[in-house]
């Protein structure tokens, strides 16, 4: 026996048998399935053993006082830094505060165009949308702003977007025949009316107004309506200085998303508010630790948004939050991406995600481990609240109903 | 134009060897669908600027596409054939603009839902022609080093959490003189293999002394091609009109003599550093993601027998388009989350030459740069394993050699 033999035979003992994996028999290895980790994560129940009575069957009285927030992450985040056992520690929040008050849905399938502006759109019109994911254009299809606005006879003040940056300014309504033209949701774009508020000039917190991590040097031209800085004053009752300071206290846009909606929760209490956060999305830079400090911001952030729900009297009780990433990212064994870093390979990791429903009138600690698709959030919302998405291509969960 | 009406003129801005090759292997490439060809042509029409490997890989496809009796060759390229795609794609110069081509094309089959059957058609496609190439001896069994969180003194995090079920760790590594031993291995490699492109050492910092038989790419040395890129692009985007696509299609045309790169240099490698920068992304700003990338597209082109890269702290996050524009005051660097950054980075190498040939020979060692902390992944060793003996890093690349 050489030296280097009997180093190793002391370093590690006696020697295994050995296969070479591929990486495809790695990732089979090491991933468990979406519905064990789940469930021994939270400590929650499968969903197929308590089928019963709908909790979401509601009068007409009670739908009139029901409030809908959906938050969605521009920026996809995989199982392994979420939800699996080895990301759990980055999801606190998500996994011990909301994941047992909800329900959940482990796989959440995206078939579309996987990028952030196209994908938000489809999530928020039920259809696939084809649109330019980089042009600050309409859906094609009616949103569930419309439909919530037009079928229910809401004023514009009831349905609202936060949205990260300038190419999300047109989502809250199509240009759909019947639809559009002012039907739909005011916009909130908080990085455009901080850009405003600074009035261009070169500031400390010129960081928060990056428009876009996948395209980091490419701006959209914004287009048609969008929510001006005068309405700061009159909506969020701030004055530029007040604005100013507090966006200084901020670390990313996406803590400035969620100082917006909660004033339009406090001074507008909208029914229906849809909030796009975007900080994970540094992922694109190649940056493994900042994709990480993302998730983890993003998780306390939902976690503050349901906390603030719960003190808001126009809100505590009455209200339903759903909570999904718009897609994931490709998965570290797929030899045509690289990791986390992007969403190009259209893999299954790339492709599915998970949902998470809680608050009035959702069954709390269950797993639901079938699939469902992104596009059945519309025609979800649309049973859950009393309208019709006549264009919706997806179908309504049954689960919800 | 569709392939069948290929002629050989249409190659006549290739250069030399690529037009050769192509006009040689015209009869094939007739044959061949749209949805596919464009992808190869982008290949081909590079091939005087290839590594070696990359070049051998092209020859061989030819070879097994060209030795194919018709059905056969109809049968493997029939999922590409099912593909819908747009008169607008088939009026494109796809000879001479495969990159942009390939833009557009990408874009349709995402929008018209094909995007899962090209993904699929591709996959199959690469399996069958790795199947059928002729399997490879490599001379020396694959060497991979990496050497993570440079300027951290200490840190609480599980390093190594992704690697550490596939090899043995190590707590006693005597850090004394460890990028030299590690240095030097890759070193006397080199010199007893010696091969063009085959050794390589990525540094993300400045790098340390090095044996001149050793490809060396480091961040600190292309500092001047990174701002001379930076200021190109700044100029793109300022142009009216200028969106995404058309950025990446300008920057995929870019020439190292368009940025002032020395013409005097190695064509190959020249068009290799260029590449990182556009078309990496992170690269332009973070040097962990460089060294990262940097080492996944020389393992995927160049293939090397040795590797060894050394993450160095990248800068503090900052805004992206203030990290983009030149100039401005030294960043802060943040070595806590590069090494964050730099773990990652190892599990991506170690997988990225896992999917390179031999790998069942293949070895890997990591260390924490400074500290007595390493794994090493190799044929002997067991994987899951814990080992407290002491040893210096010499002795560790040995152990995982086997």
């Amino acid at each position: 026996m050489g030296r280097d033999d009997q180093v190793t035979a002391q370093a590690c003992g006696k020697q295994s048998s050995r296969a070479v994996l591929s990486p495809r028999e790695i990732a089979q290895r090491i991933t468990r399935s979406r519905r064990d980790f789940l469930r021994d994560a939270a400590h929650i129940s499968l969903g197929s053993a308590l089928m019963n009575a709908s909790p979401f069957v509601y009068g007409a009285t009670a739908r009139k006082k029901r409030k809908v927030i959906v938050i969605t992450f521009g920026g996809g985040a995989r199982d392994q830094e979420t939800f699996a056992p080895q990301g759990q520690e980055n999801i606190p929040h998500l996994l011990n505060e909301l994941a047992p008050q909800s329900s959940f849905f482990a796989q959440v399938a995206n078939h579309g165009i996987l990028g952030h502006y196209v994908a938000t759109a489809s999530l928020a019109t039920g259809v696939y949308e084809t649109l330019n994911n980089f042009s600050a254009v309409p859906p094609e299809h009616p949103t569930i702003f419309e439909y919530f606005r037009k079928d229910l006879r809401r004023p514009a003040s009831d349905a609202w977007v936060v949205a990260p940056s300038n190419g999300f300014n047109r989502i809250g309504e199509s240009d759909c025949r019947g639809y559009g033209d002012g039907s739909g949701a005011t916009v909130v774009l908080p990085k455009r009316l901080l850009r405003a508020a600074t009035r261009g000039t070169a500031t400390d917190y010129e960081h928060l107004l990056h428009d876009n991590y996948e395209t980091p040097l490419y701006t959209p031209q914004v287009e048609g309506s969008e929510f001006e800085l005068r309405q700061l004053e009159s909506i969020l009752k701030l004055s530029v200085d007040d604005f100013m300071a507090h966006a200084r206290t901020l670390s990313s846009p996406d803590e400035l998303s969620v100082f917006i909606a909660r004033r339009l929760m406090k001074l507008e209490a909208p029914s229906l508010l849809w909030i796009t956060m975007h900080d994970i999305d540094i992922a694109h830079s190649g940056a493994f630790s900042l994709y990480i400090d993302g998730i983890r911001r993003t998780d306390r952030l939902c976690a503050e948004l349901w906390a603030a729900a719960q003190s808001e009297p126009e809100y505590a009780g009455n209200t339903t939050l759903l909570i999904l990433p718009d897609f994931g990212r490709d998965a570290d064994e797929d030899a045509g991406g690289n990791g986390f870093q992007h969403h190009r390979t259209g893999d299954p990791e790339s492709r599915t995600t998970w949902m998470m429903v809680l608050g009035a009138g959702a069954r709390q600690g269950v797993v639901y481990d079938h699939p469902v698709q992104s596009i059945d959030l519309v025609p979800s919302l649309g049973a859950m609240l009393g309208f019709s998405p006549a264009q919706s291509q997806g179908k309504p969960i049954s689960e919800l109903l | 134009m569709l392939p069948r009406d290929l002629q050989p003129g249409q190659f006549a801005a290739y250069p030399p060897q690529a037009r050769q090759l192509a006009v040689a292997h015209l009869s094939l490439l007739r044959k061949l669908p749209l949805s596919f060809l464009p992808a190869f042509l982008r290949e081909l029409s590079d091939y005087d600027y290839k590594f070696p490997e990359e070049r051998k890989f092209i020859d061989g496809q030819l070879s097994t596409l060209a030795a194919l009796p018709p059905q056969q060759l109809d049968a493997w390229f029939q999922p590409f054939a099912q593909l819908t795609l747009s008169s607008k794609l088939e009026h494109m110069d796809w000879v001479n603009q495969p990159a942009l081509f390939l833009e557009e094309e990408s874009a349709h089959l995402w929008t018209t839902r094909q995007q899962d059957a090209f993904r699929k058609a591709a996959m199959d496609y690469e399996a069958r022609l790795h199947a059928a190439l002729p399997a490879e001896t490599l001379p020396v069994p694959r060497l991979g080093i990496a050497v993570i969180g440079q300027g951290v003194s200490s840190s609480d995090a599980p390093l190594f959490a992704k690697l550490r079920a596939h090899g043995t760790y190590f707590s006693q590594i005597d850090p004394l003189g460890g990028l030299d031993q590690l240095l030097q291995a890759a070193a006397v490699r080199a010199k007893a293999h010696p091969a063009p492109y085959a050794h390589w050492y990525v540094d993300g910092g400045t790098p340390a002394e090095h044996s001149s038989q050793l490809i060396c790419l480091s961040y600190a040395e292309l500092a001047s091609l990174r701002t001379s890129l930076l200021n190109y692009m700044q100029k793109q985007i300022e142009r009216p009109g200028m969106g995404p696509e058309e950025l990446r299609s300008n920057l995929a045309r870019l020439q190292p003599a368009d940025i002032g790169m020395n013409p005097a240099g190695d064509p190959v490698l020249d068009r290799f550093q260029l590449k990182l920068f556009t078309e990496g992304s992170g690269t332009q700003i973070f040097s962990t993601t460089f060294a990262q990338w940097t080492a996944r597209e020389a393992l995927r082109r160049a293939q090397p027998l040795t590797l060894a890269v050394r993450f160095a702290p990248r800068q503090r996050q900052r805004p992206m388009n203030e990290l983009l524009s030149p100039g401005g005051s030294a960043p802060e660097l943040d070595a806590a989350g590069s090494l964050v950054d730099a773990d990652m980075g190892a599990w991506y190498h170690w997988l990225n030459q896992q999917r390179l040939a031999g790998a069942d020979r293949s070895s890997f060692v990591v260390w924490f740069e400074g500290h007595a902390q390493a794994l090493a992944i190799g044929p002997t060793l067991p994987r899951g394993s814990e080992s407290h003996s002491p040893m210096d890093l010499s002795k560790l690349v040995n152990l995982a050699l086997g």
